[in-house]
């Protein structure tokens, strides 16, 4: 067995969120030059343009890129021949804590009903997973609530299918407009059950951007959405334009013979995620 | 459509936004006040209690923003704007008061877009997530009210150029509307 700290963990998890927070990937930069070479609104250019500075300006000054610092979503894979020495959980949740206040990070997390903010961004969203070997993977994925809240979740008829996955993707995406801060990246997660597809969903959008799905015929879907999506005219903040997603990334599981469950979860252009293994 | 910015200064007047058209750039300098949900629902409460609010709207804009924490020595921290949408059940309340105009992102509802129209304000949408490059524009920020709020305590900001564009004029024009019909296929 290999032996890992709970403050390893932490101080691993504090260096997350401040990097989380203020580098934009490489692969999401990429993606957004690519697009603003063929964007036809001379608006889109503009707000395409600014969001490229203003990842410029982030990564240079170690400034927050977006003011929504997001709740922070964690995925931890832990090697069954690891032991930890204590809990997981409140290393985090410590990591975040020391993370959101001196990378001077927005705390945005409150109580569902009587809004009261928990003041140090806690709790942390922890998604575990066993996995082979004696290492720790920390993937966090800070979400913003602006794209969030443009997710959506069906529960379909197994005798839809594929044609209403595909409206159901695109009414989600139609719907969102402007709100989710577009160019987003639309996460889809099919089948499962009811929770599996939302997580699904997400873990699809650690995907790099610009990537092929493994899987072919996935692939060739999510060309397909992505093109029907942009041809929906929304554009780079709502504002119209040909850039409404830069990508689609879909993820599958089984499913129950009775159910179709499909997930789409909206990223933002601010699609951070960093990942540190231990 | 203007090609140029067009420079604003608040408290605007009926003339100022009379010429602000949908998908017009505008540059504001001058003061703006934050304000997002849980300050918003403070600020009708007050209303629904005959009670003045904390600051006058008349002729001023709103600016939906919750920084992040100023680091030492800077003004402000990244300050992009939040969804438009959640303060529209509150908006026309103000917007009877005088207030001529509000900074967001995102689309608003039939009743906002008919409010301004009918007491001539706008709504200016300035670039979701550009949160650092707008924060450079802010040179002065000091918060005014509700400051156990944290992030949602109302602020006065000082701005110079603070980049936005005409989402919705007072001629009920949409910006959204325009733009999607103008790139769908």
């Amino acid at each position: 067995m290999r032996h890992i700290s709970t403050s390893e963990i932490t101080s691993k998890v504090k260096e997350l969120c401040i990097r989380a927070a203020c580098e934009l990937g490489s692969d999401v930069v990429l993606a957004l030059e690519g697009f603003r070479g063929k964007e036809e609104s001379p608006l889109g250019k503009e707000v395409l343009d600014q969001i490229i500075e203003n990842a410029q300006i982030a990564l240079k000054e170690d400034a927050p890129m977006c003011q929504d610092t997001g709740i922070a979503v964690f995925f931890v894979e832990i090697g069954r021949n690891a032991t930890i020495d204590g809990s997981l959980e409140d290393a985090i949740n410590e990591g975040v804590r020391q993370g959101y206040a001196e990378g001077y990070l927005r705390k945005s997390v409150c109580h569902p009903l009587t809004r009261k903010n928990t003041e140090d961004n806690t709790p942390a969203i922890i998604h575990t997973n066993i996995v082979d070997g004696d290492k720790v993977k920390i993937t966090i994925a800070p979400k913003g609530a602006g794209s969030e809240n443009m997710s959506r979740l069906a529960m379909l008829k197994p005798s839809q299918g594929l044609p209403a996955i595909k409206d159901f993707v695109i009414n989600t995406v139609k719907d969102a407009g402007g709100n989710p801060c577009p160019p987003i990246i639309v996460g889809i997660g099919i089948g499962g059950n009811f929770e599996k597809s939302a997580i699904l969903a997400k873990e699809s959008l650690l995907r790099e951007v610009g990537s092929d799905n493994p899987d072919k015929e996935l692939d060739a879907l999510e060309k397909e959405l992505l093109e029907k999506v942009n041809n929906l005219g929304i554009g780079p903040m709502g504002f119209g334009g040909r850039t409404t997603a830069l990508a689609v990334h879909i993820k599958t599981a089984p499913c129950h013979i009775a159910s179709l469950p499909v997930a789409v979860n909206v990223q933002c252009h601010a699609a951070r995620h960093k990942e540190a293994i231990i | 459509m203007n090609h140029h910015p067009i420079k604003i200064t608040p408290p605007l007047t009926d003339a100022d936004v009379e010429k602000l058209k949908v998908g017009d750039k505008v540059l504001i300098t001058g003061v703006l006040y934050t304000a997002r949900d849980a300050a918003h629902k403070r600020l009708i409460e007050l209303l629904d209690k005959g009670e003045k609010l904390p600051f006058d709207v008349k002729g001023q804009l709103i600016y939906y923003v919750g920084p992040t924490p100023a680091k030492p020595g800077q003004v402000i921290g990244s300050a992009g704007p939040t969804t438009s949408g959640r303060m529209d059940v509150y908006t026309p309340r103000l917007l009877e008061l005088g207030l001529k105009g509000t900074i967001g992102k995102g689309q608003r509802s039939q009743e906002v877009i008919d409010a301004m129209k009918k007491n001539k304000a706008v709504y200016l949408a300035a670039v979701g997530g550009a949160a650092a490059l707008i924060a450079k524009t802010i040179k002065r920020a000091e918060i005014i009210v509700y400051e156990d709020l944290g992030p949602e305590a109302i602020r006065r900001l000082e701005v110079k150029d603070f980049p936005a564009i005409v989402v919705n004029d007072i001629y009920g024009s949409d910006l959204f509307k325009i733009g999607v019909e103008k790139y769908k296929k």
